[in-house]
């Protein structure tokens, strides 16, 4: 574990947005909250692009490392620290949450000061959660996410705003209790073992728990993540919150909130209780398989434009668990960037409903038509993030669909194949979308004077077509990043794969790796890495 | 040669211009000549490299750009960890350089004739245009210069999105945005069996590099009469190929995608584009050369895919219709030559095809523009006069389809006749009967439009009464605004038009020069150049054919005399006497119906898969709200019930018990206030009988008990 810089950097990015909160406490004015709260914002990203630059991509160990007392009766700490998993994903929260606060300049006009702070306090929830390495303080920050995300909606949605927020409230708390129990049995089970009463996730990696626990303890955090991300059938409440949601919400909703599901199965679910990830892959698998296909249906059965997004995200990130599940190298890598390019695609598309609705005040697909007519500038960038979405080669959804799912045909290609009609689906359904909205003659007279986007707009824009294009070509500098992270939960699920710099140093020759006898799936067994300290 | 990877870049960075700052700011000139010199400068290039290529000792150049997915581990099947990896990595070999040359040549003239074409477009949208071609050729010349499976993946998804944005390029017309999306949908289920093709090819051989795959498929036995890894391979890369080049059953986009401009339908729907699933297969002859059942599939799928397209194309009444149904059976001949192992014949009718369908589809537009937007063949008829050098171009181009020597397409359609008797008598029968009818077919639409009584709309001269109906023809154009001009009857195109005409005309006469056939005494050039692209080793020999030169000699003037046979039935129906082909008509009814409506196969998917899958979507839309979300507002409404009752029992029991008693108490404080009376005598009177009370109870206890 290191801190290179000697220097609280996690710590500075995830306080960033919380001083910004407090700096609005004391402002009134509406332009001078609107200003200050996009300035934390984007200081909030420029201060965590350094750690792109300054992490050690060929390291294995925990970086940026934090660690002081927080609760010692308990042998809680606050004990921060990141891998390029996180690093990826803290990007993606900080640039998400300048755009998504940019985006409400104008769609938000009153009760402008909460609203801008309940952003910048989801904003630090959410880089706490993924900045944690105990598991107490990631407890607390996901449960602090809550509560900003209930006001959002609550206060700024739109019609039915009050059943979505407390849907989407009580669906992820009903989770996240039986999830606390999951981490208290893991937390007495290794006081046990080792005597130590503690948190820290890095010790958890190392437990080796009798199979019976880890079933109990893998269902009970499953419950937890899975709604979140959210899979089947625990995704109603997504529909309804995404379409509740202020524009902002959605996006962070989207690009960021879904990711704590994934996030916490691959830092915990699978490098904690390994024996049982691996009993429970076949359930899992349908449940993704399911989603996939189920998901792109209902995508298409809706006329509601932001509800069909969102059951599109149910189908995408039903390939985003899938990939986990593979638990190949491969697999989990295009999991992980599926993560981003999710991000990007469907924060992306949420942005564009919240375009047209801020013009029109209706998300009826049928109220459109032919607005590459009147806003020609907007229909090339949805037709982009269109692409981005279904997977189109030199955008990056492509190289996450390609990963993901090459990573679960080696394990089994029927599984593959059922994933892979999500390609013609998502096709199906997307362009449908974009043939009623954007083709066709501008036949609705509300229609005709749509001003194309503006600046202000162009600029949430340009950084997520820049990266979707950017990560479809040359996808490198992500991958490279997600080495050591993968590298880490292989090491835990599966004896298969040695580290890749075994791979480096051989040189990429594959045929000089010793060969295994027999088939892939039987010499899977846990490594013993040292139960106790 | 190591310059290969600015070949694809060039109309690259001309689309990128064109996209993002064309459509806003270049007027029409500056759109158009980025456009045009940028393909111009492929074409240079690719005509460069092309040359060095045949100087070259050893006939393959692979250039590495950069990386682009960095390896990672991954099981192959022979329980070794492999890594997956593709690199931005480009191959100049034989088959590759012709498709490049292809692609760039016909490129550049389609995108000349454009500038003419689409001139009557508005600024923004010609830009457009230009960008979208432009983008095409990117992708297409990335399509067959890539050097991996992955690589070529990309080029053949990125055509199918050009191809949807240039089908749906009149998006405001409802049946091309139909045809487009149709098009990109139909082509994603092939692209569906593609992409697993690729996923079990890595996981086969551990590596995605084409040359890397053919050396070690080369190892592997012939799966002669079983169906092995191999096989699997061949058919989900086939089920792909079928998507792409619209063969039986995922033909029915490409009818449809004419709703594009004519310039579009030329390089993407006849010339380039649909043949990509050709190039697939022959780029990947060793595999399927080790999959003889899937071969069978091949050939069975060409063969019958051209013979059922053809009996379409007799009455389609649509020029660019019949010109689609043409494509697709060419097409189907295509695959045929490369289901019986003829590679060479395919690639090289890929390459006549190229240039005679380029120019019938350049020579329809040709004549649609004269026409004011006429599509319809019955509307058409003498058009010879008007329009000389189209009709001198495309009477070329229908003789060289038709198989006339020595236009080009007779010798490629020739070799593959020739081929596919020695494989298989059935086939070769059903591949001559095709022929006949491709003859006919084009020859009914040369007569049509350019011989007989001029059927059109009249036009301006007789100013004044028909102004008004020239004015509702140009209505029904593309855009109302760019044709308020009044039309001033049919008229020959110009030079921008008829130029790329008079060169794909030379093109479709002399192609086929380069693969005359050995029994001529000429040497076959093209086959034996093509032939490493085919194989594995460069130790194979290009493959003698032991048969005598009689029984080719007899094939081809067989061909001929079919060909022959087609035209003057044609002549005679639409000549000579024009109202038998109506009679004829009448006279078999039922399969007149049937062929006009392409044997109802769109209708058969609209009733099944079509709405199938919209049914299952709404199905389980309703099965969302009520089912799985019933089932969570469910045990919302459980908890508010439960709350409910245990508010009914904490409000009437256990609070109603303390209220009871407080009620008893209160009550009761009622009756007992009255006895305070502060009187002493009273409490006196109440002392009195509480001894009396208790004296009695003792008095009782001690007697009684």
């Amino acid at each position: 574990m290191s801190n290179t810089a000697n220097f609280p950097l996690l710590s500075l990015i995830m306080f960033t947005p919380l001083v910004g909160a407090g700096v609005l406490l004391f402002v009134s004015k509406p332009n001078a909250i609107r200003w200050i709260a996009n300035g934390f914002a984007m200081l909030g990203f420029l201060v965590s692009l350094p750690l792109w630059f300054w992490l050690d991509t060929t390291s294995p160990d925990w970086q940026f490392v934090e660690r002081h007392e927080w609760i010692p009766s308990i042998g809680a700490e606050y004990f921060i620290g990141v891998d390029g998993f996180s690093v990826l994903l803290i990007l993606l929260a900080t640039l998400m949450g300048a755009i998504a606060v940019l985006s409400s300049w104008t769609a938000i006009t009153e009760r402008l000061k909460e609203y801008y702070i309940f952003l910048l306090v989801l904003q630090a929830g959410m880089i706490g959660a993924f900045v944690s390495l105990d598991f107490l303080l990631f407890f607390v920050f996901w449960e602090v996410m809550l509560v900003p995300m209930y006001f959002l909606i609550g206060i700024w949605g739109s019609a039915n705003r009050l059943y979505s927020a407390i849907k989407f409230f009580l669906f992820t708390l009903v989770g996240s209790v039986i999830m606390l129990l999951g981490i208290l049995a893991v937390y007495f089970y290794n006081h046990e073992v080792t005597g130590v009463y503690t948190f820290d996730i890095t010790r958890f990696h190392e437990l080796n728990m009798p199979i019976e626990l880890q079933t109990w303890v893998f269902l009970a955090f499953f419950l937890g993540f899975a709604v979140k991300v959210p899979m089947f059938p625990f995704h109603t409440w997504l529909p309804d919150a995404h379409t509740d949601a202020p524009t902002a919400g959605s996006v962070i909703l989207a690009a960021v909130l879904l990711k704590m599901g994934t996030y916490g199965f691959i830092r915990f679910s699978l490098p904690i209780l390994p024996e049982a990830t691996r009993n429970a892959v076949p359930w899992v698998v349908a449940l993704c398989i399911i989603g996939i296909i189920y998901g792109a249906l209902v995508a298409m059965a809706q006329t509601d434009w932001k509800r069909l997004v969102a059951y599109s995200s149910v189908s995408h990130m039903g390939l985003v668990m899938l990939g986990l599940f593979a638990l190949t190298p491969v697999g989990i890598t295009g999991s992980i960037l599926q993560q981003i390019n999710h991000g990007i695609a469907t924060g992306g598309l949420f942005l564009l409903v919240g375009v047209v609705y801020e013009r029109r005040h209706t998300r009826e697909i049928s109220e459109y038509g032919g607005l590459a007519k009147v806003m020609p500038a907007y229909a090339a960038v949805f037709l982009v993030l269109t692409m981005s979405s279904i997977g189109l080669p030199t955008l990056n959804g492509f190289i996450g669909e390609v990963l993901i799912l090459q990573g679960i045909f080696v394990v089994n290609k029927v599984w593959a194949g059922f994933a892979a009609t999500g390609i013609v689906l998502s096709a199906a359904y997307m362009l449908w979308l974009y043939q009623r909205t954007m083709w066709g003659t501008v036949d609705n007279p509300k229609n005709e004077h749509l001003p194309d986007l503006n600046l202000r707009e162009w600029a949430t824009f340009a950084p997520l077509l820049i990266l979707a294009v950017w990560i479809g070509l040359y996808p490198k500098p992500f991958l490279d990043r997600l080495e050591t992270s993968v590298d880490r939960v292989m090491a835990r699920v599966s004896s298969v794969y040695p580290p890749r710099n075994v791979l480096h140093d051989d040189g990429q020759d594959a045929a000089e790796l010793p060969a295994l006898d027999g088939d892939v799936s039987d010499v899977i067994e846990i490594p013993v890495r040292g139960g106790a300290r | 040669m190591d310059l290969i990877w600015l070949i694809p870049l060039l109309p690259g960075i001309g689309a990128a211009l064109n996209g993002l700052l064309g459509v806003r700011y270049f007027s029409k000139r500056v759109a158009a000549g980025v456009a045009c010199v940028t393909m111009g400068g492929a074409l240079l290039l690719s005509i460069g490299a092309f040359y060095q290529l045949l100087g070259a000792e050893h006939r393959e150049h692979v250039v590495t750009v950069a990386q682009w997915i960095p390896p990672i581990p991954l099981a192959t099947a022979s329980g070794e960890i492999g890594a997956f990896e593709v690199p931005w990595a480009f191959r100049l070999d034989p088959l590759s350089g012709m498709m490049i040359l292809i692609v760039t040549g016909i490129g550049f003239l389609i995108h000349l004739y454009s500038v003419a074409y689409m001139d009557h477009e508005s600024r923004g949208a010609y830009a457009r245009f230009f960008c979208y071609l432009n983008l095409f050729c990117f992708f297409m010349l990335m399509l067959v210069l890539g050097s991996t499976f992955l690589v070529m993946f990309v080029g053949w998804e990125g055509v199918g999105l050009c191809s949807y944005l240039l089908i749906g390029f009149w998006y405001h017309k409802q049946s091309a945005s139909d045809a487009g999306k149709k098009a990109f949908i139909v082509n994603r289920v092939g692209d569906w069996g593609f992409m697993l093709g690729i996923f079990l090819i890595f996981f086969t051989f551990g590596t995605l590099d084409f040359r890397a795959v053919a050396e070690a498929a080369a190892e592997m036995p012939v799966e002669v009469g079983g169906f092995g890894v191999l096989s699997a391979i061949c058919l989900l890369l086939f089920v792909g190929a079928v998507g792409k080049s619209a063969q039986i059953p995922l033909h029915i986009w490409l009818p449809d995608a004419m709703e594009g401009p004519t310039p579009v339908s030329a390089l993407i729907h006849a010339a380039t584009m649909v043949t990509a699933g050709v190039y697939m297969v022959g780029r990947n002859a060793v595999l399927f050369s080790h999959a003889p059942m899937v071969m069978q599939v091949v050939a069975w799928v060409g063969v019958l895919t051209a013979l059922l397209a053809a009996t379409i194309g007799l009455v389609q009444t649509d020029i660019k219709k019949v010109l689609a149904y043409s494509t697709v059976s060419q097409l189907g001949y295509m695959f045929l030559a490369t289901g019986v192992g003829a590679f060479g014949a395919a690639a090289f009718h890929l390459m006549t095809h190229a240039f005679f369908k380029a120019l019938l589809f350049l020579g329809s537009g040709s004549v649609i523009h004269a026409m004011n937007d006429e599509q319809d063949l019955r509307r058409m008829g003498n058009m010879r006069l008007y329009m000389p050098v189209t009709f001198i171009t495309m009477f070329v181009g229908s003789l060289a389809i038709a198989g006339v020597p020595p236009f080009s397409g007779f010798f490629s359609k020739d070799e593959i006749l020739y081929r596919t008797y020695l494989n298989n008598k059935l086939l070769w029968g059903l591949a001559v009967v095709t022929a006949g009818m491709t003859a006919f077919y084009m020859f009914r639409l040369i007569f049509m439009t350019f011989f007989g009584e001029y059927r059109g709309p009249s036009w301006g001269h007789q100013e004044g009464e028909d102004h008004a109906e020239a004015h509702a023809a140009a209505d029904d154009g593309h855009d109302a605004d760019a044709q308020g001009h009044a039309w001033h009857g049919p008229h020959e195109s110009p030079g921008l038009m008829t130029g790329p005409l008079w060169m794909l005309a030379v093109g479709a006469s002399v192609a086929g020069l380069v693969g005359i056939p050995a029994a001529f005494g000429f040497r076959n050039l093209i086959e034996p150049f093509l032939e490493p692209s085919f194989t594995a080793g460069a130790a194979h020999e290009a493959t003698e054919h032991a048969e005598s030169h009689l029984l080719e000699w007899g094939l081809m003037g067989f061909s001929v005399l079919i060909a022959i046979a087609g035209i003057a039935l044609a002549y005679h129906f639409y000549v000579r006497r024009p109202e038998r082909s109506e009679q004829l008509a009448k006279h078999w009814a039922g399969a007149h119906r049937w062929l006009t409506n392409k044997y109802y196969v769109d209708e058969l998917y609209g009733a099944t898969a079509i709405k199938g899958t919209i049914g299952s979507a709404r199905g389980l839309w309703t099965v969302d709200r009520h089912v799985v979300d019933g089932a969570v507002n469910g045990a919302g409404w459980l908890t508010r019930a439960c709350a409910w009752v245990s508010h009914v029992f904490d409000k009437y029991l256990v609070d109603g018990m303390f209220n009871l008693l407080a009620w008893v108490c209160t009550e009761g404080s009622y009756v007992f206030r009255r006895v305070q009376t502060g009187l002493i005598q009273n409490y006196a009177v109440a002392t009195l009988f509480g001894v009396f009370a208790f004296v009695t109870m003792y008095l009782i206890a001690r007697y009684v008990g």
